[in-house]
């Protein structure tokens, strides 16, 4: 299904927070493609960055964020620098977003209908009954009924709002949507529901997606190409099956070990530990306070990605 | 959701008529607990006057007698409550064969006038500056400028009005000092009278304008700046809408909400007018006329200008009441207050 051209690429990307307190360094050299088609999981805890790349993929970041270095290319364009009223043609249009709070992610104040329009007629011709008919057609899409048109997001629940959400984001059939943790938010149940939901989407229009998330198990479900994300850093980046089979850094190791199985009874092995501050980060590796192969070899320069399979790249000592 | 329901509406007016009795028996109660007595309090203005009263005590019986200050507090309340309904308060303590609403009556079209024209101008102003001080994509020059319009609100507004009054009038004499309309001019719907009280309630306005609108501003820059970080906010830019949709639909739509609450909450104290401003203009307006009564112990004329307060304060919440559904969804016109 996924063919090889790129949609989207990020080169060599960094973001900094500049903080009354030093520059947070969120994300580092990150490389990572999306091909046509294809759902790249982008796996990290909470605060290892993958906020901080969704938004500088839209130019978001929030101040005082900036994006220091890299590039995106969305289709083969550059957009880092476009000026502000190229980037506001190309949001949505080409790069939608599906965001993280599912709870407060639409205006509480206006209706549905309004919300999902405004976004469609900021980028095409369209009003009257085709963009009425064309934004009931989304809603059926997503699997709601009709009468959502008329509501208000408070008389939703969580997972018809997230619903509401993935609408909105394939109304233009965008080169790439990111979902950032499109499911976190939800209980259990209407998790499957939404990301049923997000695939079937998928499916249909073959759209291409970033999706993140913390949750290993879930996100194997979805994802095509896994990269692990620590401390702002890209740790492993593979096709999904390849990952489970041979995780080859420690910490995409700690990460498919923390998944509960049902059949067998694991010790609870968390090595939870801190992160270290990111705005000093220690030379060499990003994981050598957590790792449990540390080395004097890790503490001295970054470990390189190294090819282990076909598409399968880990940068870690051990293997270099 | 639903339209204005029979039970919402008159468990709101109920609300209504309770805030305005129990305010009202307050000012009934207030002056009397306070312990001193007000005819006394005449007498002895009388006696400054003139040096010498003869007959004090029987003067004062008279005065109780025909105040009716000699009957049991229960009949006293009852009448009191009758009189309120028809907006009868009896006779002005200080001015004494005047009644109180008529001292009161000459005074309200003035303030009301010149606040409530203040007021939303000061509300539009404030709102707008801090709104856009607020917002993150408003152009740096902008971001500049903005805050110099809030200079004047670090001074006290009779200073401010001082100022005006010694500079414009005095100095350039571009425009009259005091008063509410020149004496050569004929009170009544002719073009001459209303261009003169224009120009007399154009320093009393900029002054309260000038120094209230940083209030606002100040707040509303509040309240955007926590609409800034809401998700709704983030995917509206996300979705790629006109920064001015996004301002207007997403910005201030929401963040505006806290700010007409305290607006409407504001509206009684139009009456109570901007004291020291109409002291300082001598303009002929209820504040003005609060001040008078206050000094000359004029009860009854301040019972009657507590009770104005009080009753378009209470409307003023009723008309909020009935109208915030409309403005917030989340807002239901449901018998009790939904969460
Ligand atoms: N506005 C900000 N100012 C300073 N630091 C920030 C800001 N936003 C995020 N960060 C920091 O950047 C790092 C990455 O955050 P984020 O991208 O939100 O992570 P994630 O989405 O993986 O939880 C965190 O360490 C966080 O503390
Ligand atoms: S480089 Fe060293 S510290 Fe880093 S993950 Fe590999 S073994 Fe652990
Ligand atoms: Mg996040």
């Amino acid at each position: 299904m996924a063919s090889d051209q790129k949609v989207l690429e990020l080169n060599d990307l960094n973001v900094h927070y500049f903080t009354p307190r030093g520059a947070v360094i969120a994300v580092n050299h990150v490389n990572l493609y999306v091909k046509k088609g294809e759902i790249v999981g982008l796996v990290g805890e909470s605060g290892c960055g993958k906020t901080t790349v969704a938004m500088s993929t839209l130019q978001m970041v929030s101040a005082p964020g900036r994006i220091v270095g890299g590039e995106i290319k969305i289709e083969g364009q550059n957009i880092v620098n476009l000026p502000e009223k190229e980037l506001r043609k190309l949001r949505w249009s080409k790069l939608a977003l599906i965001p993280q709070g599912a709870m407060n992610s639409l205006n509480p104040v206006t209706k549905i209908k309004e919300q999902m329009a405004d976004g469609i007629t900021a980028h095409e011709k369209i009003s009257g009954a085709a963009l009425r008919d064309k934004v009931l057609k989304l809603l059926n899409d997503v699997g709601l009924p009709e009468r959502v048109y008329n509501m208000f997001p408070h008389e939703l629940s969580g997972g018809m709002k997230q619903r509401v959400c993935i609408a909105m984001a394939v109304a233009l059939n965008p080169a790439v949507i990111i979902a950032d943790e499109p499911t976190s938010a939800l209980d259990v149940i209407v998790q499957r529901v939404v990301a049923q939901t997000l695939l079937d989407v998928k499916n249909r229009l073959g759209v291409s997606m970033i999706m993140i998330g913390h949750d290993m198990g879930l996100l194997a479900q979805m994802v095509d190409r896994v990269a692990v994300m620590y401390a702002g850093n890209l740790v492993e980046v593979g096709p999904v099956g390849s990952i489970f089979e041979h995780p080859y850094h420690p910490y995409t190791q700690l990460l498919i070990d923390a998944i509960p199985s049902t059949k067998q009874k694991k010790p609870l092995k968390v090595t939870e530990g801190l992160t270290h501050d990111l705005r000093n980060p220690p030379p060499g590796c990003c994981f050598q306070f957590r790792c449990p192969f540390v080395r004097d070899a890790c503490r001295q320069k970054p470990p390189e990605f190294k090819q282990m399979e076909p598409d399968h790249f880990v940068a870690c000592v051990q293997y270099n | 959701m639903g339209g204005l329901t029979r039970g919402y509406f008159i468990q709101r007016l109920l609300m209504f008529f309770l805030t305005i009795w129990i305010g009202v028996s307050l000012t009934f109660a207030i002056p009397r607990l306070s312990g001193s007595d007000p005819t006394t309090a005449m007498l002895l203005t009388m006696m400054n006057a003139r040096g010498y009263v003869e007959n004090a005590d029987k003067i004062i019986a008279a005065y109780k007698e025909s105040f009716g200050l000699n009957d049991p507090i229960g009949i006293q309340y009852i009448r009191y409550l009758w009189n309120v309904i028809h907006f009868d308060y009896g006779f002005s303590f200080a001015k004494f064969p005047a009644a109180a609403w008529s001292l009161v009556t000459p005074a309200l079209p003035w303030t009301l006038g010149l606040l409530t024209v203040a007021s939303v101008l000061s509300f539009i102003f404030g709102v707008t500056v801090g709104s856009l001080m607020g917002w993150r994509k408003t152009p740096r020059w902008l971001n500049n400028i903005l805050p110099v319009s809030l200079t004047f609100t670090s001074i006290p507004y009779f200073m401010f009005g001082i100022l005006l009054i010694s500079i414009v009038a005095f100095k350039l004499h571009w425009l009259p000092a005091t008063g509410g309309y020149s004496r050569d001019v004929n009170p009544g719907w002719n073009a001459p009278f209303i261009k003169d009280v224009l120009a007399h309630a154009i320093m009393p306005l900029i002054s309260i304008v000038i120094t209230s609108m940083g209030g606002w501003a100040l707040g509303m820059r509040g309240l955007m700046i926590g609409v800034n970080n809401e998700d709704y906010f983030l995917l509206a830019q996300a979705k790629g809408l006109s920064p001015a949709r996004v301002f207007f639909r997403y910005g201030i739509r929401n963040a505006i909400l806290p700010a007409l609450t305290a607006f409407a909450l504001g509206i009684g104290s139009l009456i109570g007018g901007s004291i020291l401003v109409e002291y300082i203009f001598a303009y002929p307006g209820t504040g003005y006329t609060l001040y008078r009564a206050i000094q000359e112990q004029d009860y009854t004329v301040i019972q009657t200008i507590t009770n104005l307060i009080i009753i378009i304060t209470a409307t003023g919440v009723l008309i909020l009441d009935l109208l915030y559904p409309l403005i917030d969804p989340r807002i239901t016109y449901k018998k009790s207050v939904a969460s």
